[in-house]
């Protein structure tokens, strides 16, 4: 397949408050370069500037030094049409579910589309289509009220307002944080589903690391408002002095075969999914077995 | 269970509605009794809407039963006059580390809570010099509490309920938007705190920090629906799924090493107990993990 950037980000660098005592830079030499179709994690400490960051991803800030291409368009280009834009990039917020303001769920989906001037029949589709991704049938919910929702649910109906713009790049701020683990579990599936089904490039902050390693291609880690090092989770995870240089701690799997290693056996740490551990484990067993079985004292 | 030892909270027949529209009520807690007792450390889990941190905010008086007591060291929490001193004795620290810091530095911050309880001026800074050197904060006293990381600001947070030295900590999911090691540092705080006699109670969706607990009560449509220790909770993995919830990876791989090892403790709930189990076996532990 070949590989288009959807997202080129060079030398980006913002300063909040600048030329004020407060002064405090956000980001500097920021460079990503975002194929289409990819499923991508931006990991950090708080205020490591992932926020800032993705906020540039839309036009909601503009760089101030360095360059943001969106599908070929710089944002900075006086001609970008910023509308357009917006709808190409959906960015979901920190607790969506606190941005909802229509009584009724298909409403508050409908807004959007409403907004852009499309035609009734066509903004009804889209809400439908959009309530579908998410898992809200469209028929049972769509008359809903929206404050008897569950905080799972709510968030489901905040996601499918941005779905229902199409967009082709989903930008998601910690998309699961404070979501109990069935709801977690489904949200990412859903979110995997438009990234594998309907081709919509994904781009989501996340502390958790169990979730960066089920969902994403590749990761960029961010310290101190520059990117750092990026590659797959299992490039990045299976590189401890990276992880303990830099503070980003470990998925718990992979903490245990870290733990296993430094009691001195030797473990394949790209093997970390539950499965792959609990395999590692019994071939050590296994081993130690077959070895005592013939005679040889450990 | 502690027989001999007066309970510090008494949840007792509790139910809560909320009123929507005047007259439609939504249940949420539906007749809920249990203890805590002084120095107890308990998980509080359920999915979400299950009704887990409209009980927590019980706790302290935040909310009040719509029918049924909770009673902190005897004061009930529907009586107006009492609510300060149960304050006193039960704090709190939520979800959302910005919503909980005010002052300009975080020594003012923690000082915020003592300045309304008549504490004298010197007893403050002694106690304000003790609650930052508990979280590992005393370094940052002077600084701004909105440039620090979000696990330093929980624990600023923490140490303004530690200034008040109340008898329980309630921690409502204070842990959900930190990363690993804003989650490691506080746990390492709540830890400590435990050793040193304060009651814990941490409502949470980790299920490794549950593992860290006494004692786990399981809420589900507003119903206690299992209570034990984490290792006996975590057995009851379908249980616990088919609401939503989980166990510990540690608690997975040990039950698949198990399928393959039947010497391998299925039981297992943290990580280091993996290893300790792998060594067991291999210093010739034939014996069973009974």
């Amino acid at each position: 397949m070949a590989m288009k950037p959807i997202l080129e980000i060079r030398d980006l660098e913002h300063v909040y408050m600048k030329n004020t005592p407060l002064e405090h830079r956000a980001l500097s030499n920021v460079n990503m370069t975002i194929n289409k179709g990819e499923c991508i994690a931006i990991i950090g400490h708080t205020g490591s500037g992932k926020s800032t960051l993705i906020q540039h991803f839309n036009g909601l800030m503009t760089p101030q030094k360095g360059t943001v291409i969106v599908d070929g368009e710089d944002v900075l280009n006086s001609k970008i049409d910023i509308k357009a834009l917006r709808r190409k990039v959906g960015l979901v917020f920190q607790n969506p579910e606190s941005q909802l303001f229509e009584r009724l769920i298909g409403d508050d989906i409908a807004y959007g589309p409403l907004k852009m001037g499309l035609p009734i029949k066509e903004v009804r589709d889209r809400v439908e289509w959009a309530m579908e991704m998410v898992g809200l049938p469209f028929d049972e919910m769509k008359d809903r009220p929206t404050y008897a929702l569950s905080g799972g649910q709510k968030r489901k109906v905040a996601l499918a307002g941005v779905l229902a713009l199409q967009p082709e790049i989903l930008v998601l701020d910690e998309p699961t944080a404070g979501l109990d683990p069935r709801s977690k579990i489904e949200l990412l599936d859903r979110i995997k589903k438009l990234n594998r089904k309907e081709n919509i490039t994904i781009i989501f902050i996340s502390h958790n690391l169990e979730e960066v390693t089920y969902m994403a291609d590749r990761l960029y880690v961010m310290a101190n408002g520059t990117n750092i090092i990026d590659g797959t989770p299992s490039e990045i995870f299976s590189n401890k002095n990276i992880l303990k240089e830099n503070n980003i701690g470990t998925p718990e799997t992979v903490e245990i075969l870290y733990l296993l290693q430094d009691a001195g056996f030797s473990i394949d740490s790209r093997q970390y999914e539950v499965d792959g551990v609990a395999n590692q484990i019994s071939s050590i067993l296994q081993y130690f077995q077959e070895v005592r079985a013939n005679g040889i004292s450990v | 269970m502690m027989i001999g030892k007066k309970p510090l909270i008494q949840v007792e027949d509790v139910s809560f509605q909320y009123l929507v529209n005047k007259d439609e009520k939504i249940p949420v807690l539906k007749n809920i009794s249990f203890n805590i007792y002084p120095g107890e450390y308990v998980a509080i889990i359920g999915h979400n809407g299950s009704g887990k941190s409209t009980l927590s905010k019980h706790l302290n008086g935040i909310l009040k039963p719509s029918q049924g007591e909770v009673l902190v060291n005897g004061m009930n929490t529907k009586e107006k006059r009492l609510l300060k001193r149960i304050r006193q004795e039960v704090g709190m620290v939520f979800q959302n580390p910005d919503n909980q810091l005010i002052a300009t530095t975080v020594e003012d911050d923690v000082a915020f809570g003592l300045e309304n309880t008549g504490v004298p001026m010197d007893e403050m800074e002694s106690r304000i010099r003790f609650a930052l050197d508990v979280v590992g904060m005393s370094e940052m006293s002077k600084r701004a509490p909105h440039h620090l990381s979000g696990g330093q600001k929980q624990r600023v947070a923490i140490a303004g309920i530690i200034a008040m030295m109340p008898k329980c900590l309630v921690l409502d999911e204070a842990t959900s938007m930190l990363d690993t090691y804003g989650r490691k540092d506080i746990l390492k705080v709540i830890r400590k705190l435990n050793d040193d006699g304060m009651a814990i109670i941490t409502v949470t969706h980790h299920m490794s920090e549950v593992a860290e607990a006494d004692r786990v009560i399981v809420i589900e449509g507003g119903n206690i629906v299992l209570q034990g220790t984490p290792r006996e909770i975590f057995q009851k993995k379908a249980f616990l799924q088919n609401i939503q919830l989980d166990v510990p990876a540690a608690s997975r791989i040990a039950e698949l090493v198990h399928h393959n090892h039947a010497n391998f403790n299925p039981e297992i709930i943290h990580s280091y107990e993996i290893v300790n189990e792998v060594k067991r076996l291999l210093k010739g532990g034939e014996n069973e993990w009974r």
